[in-house]
């Protein structure tokens, strides 16, 4: 599948990818008579899926635990400047320039991350999905003309547009960075999941409950979406790690949330305040490895979860 | 074909009218008086100064005219190219600070997109030949595009201009050399650019390689290997058919990546402190200098609907199925 | 000379086992002689046809030989193999309708798959115009992309650049399925055609549909369940059967003019046995009407008649 703006990350369809062009997982299948056990013993059996779980599980217990553990608040300048990382009054991580906790700005930072992903990534899931589901489904006007929103959202960049809008907007939080996120991310989500609807409301099951007079998104929820179940997780997850990539972008531009401190902020200020000459490497270096190491763990489990679901790409 | 194309251009034309409106109507949309709001922000010692400033705001929003008119007008003044003046470097207009940027961001933008996008599908095809590059090419693919752009300029920058000292930390070119055309300078000036450039070709380039790993696998099993293959064609055949035919959505994806490659290019220069629309961008944000932010997304959204274009274009070109009118739309 | 083959065996690994698709086949088909090879779905007569020429990923030789011409075919050595692919043994296969590369004219795919091969375009294209001719198509072909072409065009397209080169063993998947009836039998007659102008010599075709088979094959041989059931001229398997699955396939087949109110169709009841793990013995004996206590034990594909070859016990010794 593709990030929203990033390049291709999994296995591709053909039809979807002449049109949108970028890779999406293997097309869906009907779901297979074993079910469960069966997902699970080459679930557990597949490395990427399991290393890539592992590393996000184990930032997202940095997330969850880290805040509490952290001996100062991340903003607080208590502490003596620029000082490398020590064990001395719990600054694990050094501190900044202005003497604030360096470990605390990252915990927080991480945390804010995993809020930013879930937030702006459920919201462009959802949009998608609602979007992509019914001009897939009705097909006819109503699928041309979601077309074009669709196609206008997708060419205007999203990030110039987040300009403007968070520019003149004065005090900001991480929910309006992440809506934000969420209602500019859509796009590709929506073409994903049309592609795959289109495909699977020519199938014969769909057809025989539409004979049977079912309401139409009784169809799309209990018919057609949990065919695709796997494909949609999949693409959530991709857009999680996505919209922790943009809202990193946009803080360190500046456009970032003014109440608290992310990820992104911590590299803005440690290389507006020099730290790059001054050799604080402990300001600027943790929290992008933290960023590659989340997205690109979810990169590698959505990999491997591909592989799970679809059997024709297991290797014996 | 003509079709295709006009069919392209009106969703391009739609786009950048929703664009502009978007833009414009942002301020009229907040609560309060827009103009009121501007001069609250920004910071002028010197009254003369903030007097024009006063001035040229109320010109460009027009306040005192009905809604539709104020949205007429800028329209009007857009294409005349007046898109205000900055706050920050008064009295210099946005547009004149734009062109001078506009070079160096594309000097960055135009090779690293071009590069990574061959080199890329390039590695993306060698990974999927051979399984012993496949398994040590595709997890680096995968960390370079989870990198965040500035941070692998941060990186770049510290270990090879900091450190290393073997390339400049900032800027386009040493100002206290001299500036003229010579072999001097123009080496001057690739030294300052070969660190932006690489950090944003890297990370563009695993993307590429990974994408392009795949589509060829895809490819590789579809129906016209499987006969080649059958009629006894060497591999070399095939790959070559295979790599062919994934470089056509590799095409399209050259579009709809260019947003991420932008958005990266100006965080790459705001590390570097390279004079391009990224440091402008940047400067305008920390400075509340609302003009240039406002044209500059301006320009950006204009050069990204004309490079949609002539993808679109190259994209008919080469694949024949879109030449001889296929349905366009409802294609799933 | 021809095609013999002798007790060959082809499984398809997976996870849960070996699934025995093609298990201790014997047969030859001569000179000249076009051999239908007809079954059910899933009684393994595709992978057959296919192990021939290219076994694909999850299929794995497992014993048996074949000869061509007198030479063996080393089908297990995929490398090797490509000496005697397109020039001694071709394929039309089940998919030729998307075949053909989509972004290459029809005439530069063609020369730059022959150069590959080492024969130059310029040898053959006189010959190849002729026989596009021969099956109704003009020479613009050459210079239209796949998505110009009808599916009928781009079937008789994949059949003449299949056969281009002559081969000694041409063998035909699946052609007629995707087609309407008169396109079936232009097809098929075209297969004959092929045959009687030299540029085949053994052909087999694989097909579910007995009835296209009637009209061009000169022997039948019938597959069940991975294991062959009989083998006789076509007149001879279609009007008298031995082989008790053969004999209720023949009765299954609605006959022309008559009406459902004189005769009604009979079905084979019960379906075939899953190849993952097959019973013992003669694989039909759950369905066969003539089972008994000496079916547990597989019988031989033994000469019944000259030409005429089956694998039952009631019916032969």
């Amino acid at each position: 599948m593709s990030v929203p703006g990033r390049m291709s990350v999994s296995t591709a369809t053909k039809d979807v990818a002449a049109d949108v062009a970028v890779a999406l997982p293997a097309p869906v299948e009907e779901r297979p008579a074993s079910g469960l056990r069966e997902t699970l013993y080459f679930a557990a059996r597949n490395k990427k899926l399991v290393f890539g779980l592992a590393v996000t599980l184990s930032m997202l217990a940095i997330a969850i635990v880290g805040p509490y553990i952290a001996r100062h608040p991340p903003l607080e300048y208590g502490g003596q400047l620029s000082v490398p990382p020590t064990t001395r009054d719990g600054y694990w991580l050094g501190t900044t320039l202005l003497g604030q906790d360096v470990f605390a700005q990252f915990v927080t930072g991480v945390r804010m991350a995993f809020v930013v992903g879930a937030l702006g990534g459920g919201i462009a899931a959802i949009i998608g999905m609602v979007v992509g589901f019914t001009a897939g489904y009705r097909g006819g006007i109503v699928d041309e003309l979601l077309n074009m929103v669709t196609n206008v959202v997708l060419v205007i960049p999203t990030f110039a547009l987040l300009l403007v809008i968070a520019a003149y907007l004065q005090v900001r939080g991480i929910m309006t960075e992440a809506i934000f996120i969420g209602l500019t991310s859509w796009p590709w989500a929506a073409r994903a999941v049309r592609a795959q609807t289109f495909s699977l409301t020519s199938r014969d099951f769909v057809s025989l409950a539409r004979l049977s007079g079912e309401s139409s998104w009784k169809i799309i929820f209990k018919e057609i979406a949990p065919n695709m179940s796997s494909y949609l997780f999949m693409m959530f997850i991709l857009l999680f790690g996505g919209a922790i990539l943009i809202a990193a972008t946009l803080d360190f531009i500046g456009l970032g949330p003014s109440n608290t401190i992310s990820l992104g902020m911590m590299m803005q200020l440690s290389v507006q305040n020099a730290a790059l000459q001054l050799h604080l490497w402990w300001w600027f270096l943790p929290p992008g490895l933290a960023i590659m190491l989340i997205v690109g763990s979810l990169y590698v489990m959505n990999v491997g979860l591909d592989e799970v679901f679809n059997p024709r790409l297991r290797s014996m | 074909m003509l079709r295709y194309l006009l069919r392209k251009l009106l969703i391009y034309a739609l786009t950048f009218v929703v664009a502009v409106t978007i833009d414009w109507s942002i301020p009229h949309l907040m609560p309060g008086n827009p103009v009121l709001t501007l001069m609250g922000r920004i910071q002028i010692q010197d009254p003369r100064v903030a007097q024009h400033v006063y001035a040229s705001y109320m010109r460009s929003f027009n306040l005192d005219l009905p809604l539709w008119k104020q949205y007429y007008y800028f329209w009007v003044s857009l294409l005349h190219g007046d898109l205000g003046t900055s706050i920050l470097q008064f009295p210099a207009p946005v547009s004149s600070i734009i062109l001078h940027a506009v070079p160096y961001t594309l000097g960055l933008l135009i090779p690293a997109t071009l590069l990574s996008w061959y080199v890329g599908n390039k590695l993306g095809a060698l990974a999927a030949r051979r399984k012993v590059l496949d398994n040590t090419l595709l997890p680096f693919g995968y960390l370079l595009t989870a990198t965040p752009y500035m941070w692998l300029a941060i990186l770049m920058s510290f270990v090879f201009a900091v450190t290393l000292q073997w390339l400049p930390v900032g800027f386009a070119y040493d100002p206290t050399a001299g500036r003229g055309w010579s072999l001097a300078f123009g080496y001057d000036l690739f030294r300052h650019w070969l660190l932006p450039f690489l950090s944003l070709f890297l990370v563009a380039c695993g993307g590429w390689a990974i994408g392009m790993r795949n589509l060829i696998i895809y490819e590789l099993e579809s129906d016209y290997a499987h006969y080649l293959e059958s009629l006894g064609a060497p591999r070399k055949l095939v790959r070559k058919y295979a790599f062919r035919n994934a470089l056509l959505p590799q095409i399209t994806g050259l579009a709809l990546a260019l947003g991420a490659v932008i958005a990266g290019a100006l965080v790459t220069e705001i590390v570097f402190s390279y004079p391009g629309l990224g440091y402008q961008i940047y400067r305008a944000i920390t400075n509340e200098d609302y003009f240039v932010i406002q044209g500059i997304f301006l320009f950006i959204i204009v050069g990204v609907l004309i490079a949609n274009f002539v993808v679109d274009i190259v994209y008919m070109i080469v694949d024949p199925r879109t030449r001889i009118g296929m349905q366009e739309g409802g294609q799933a | 000379m021809g095609l013999e083959v002798d007790d060959l065996r082809v499984f398809y690994r997976t996870l849960r086992g070996d699934v025995q698709a093609v298990d201790g086949v014997t047969f030859g088909v001569a000179d000249g002689e076009i051999m239908g090879l007809a079954g059910e779905s899933g009684c393994g007569k595709s992978s057959l046809g296919n192990s021939l020429v290219y076994l694909t990923g999850r299929m794995r030789y497992v014993g048996g030989g074949v000869k061509l011409d007198g030479a063996a075919l080393p089908i297990w050595d995929f490398e090797a193999m490509n000496e005697y692919r397109y020039r001694e043994i071709s394929v039309i296969p089940q998919y030729a309708m998307s075949a053909l590369n989509p972004t290459r004219k029809i005439g530069r795919m063609t020369s730059e798959l022959l150069h590959s091969r080492g024969v130059a375009y310029k040898s053959v294209v006189n010959e190849l115009l002729r026989r596009f001719e021969l099956v109704g198509l003009s020479e613009d072909v050459l210079a239209m992309y796949p998505i110009e072409l009808s599916g009928g065009m781009k079937q008789r397209t994949v059949m003449v650049i299949s056969t281009l080169l002559d081969p000694s063993l041409l063998i035909a998947d699946e052609i007629t399925s995707a087609l309407d009836v008169s396109s079936q039998r232009a097809v098929a007659e075209l297969l004959v055609e092929f045959r009687d102008r030299g540029f085949v010599k053994s052909t087999i075709v694989i097909t579910h549909d007995i009835s296209v088979l009637y009209q061009v094959a000169d022997t039948i041989l019938v597959m069940y369940a991975g294991h062959l059931a009989e083998k006789a001229p076509a007149d001879v398997i279609i009007n008298s059967p031995c082989h008790p699955y053969t004999k209720l396939l023949i009765s299954s087949l609605p006959e022309i003019g008559v009406r459902y109110s004189e005769k009604q169709l009979v079905g084979i009841p019960g379906t075939p046995p899953a190849l993952l793990d097959p019973p013992q013995g003669c694989r039909f004996k759950d369905r066969c009407p003539l089972a008994s206590a000496k079916c547990n034990r597989r019988p031989p594909f033994v000469d019944f008649d000259s030409g005429h070859q089956v694998a039952c016990w009631e019916v032969a010794a």
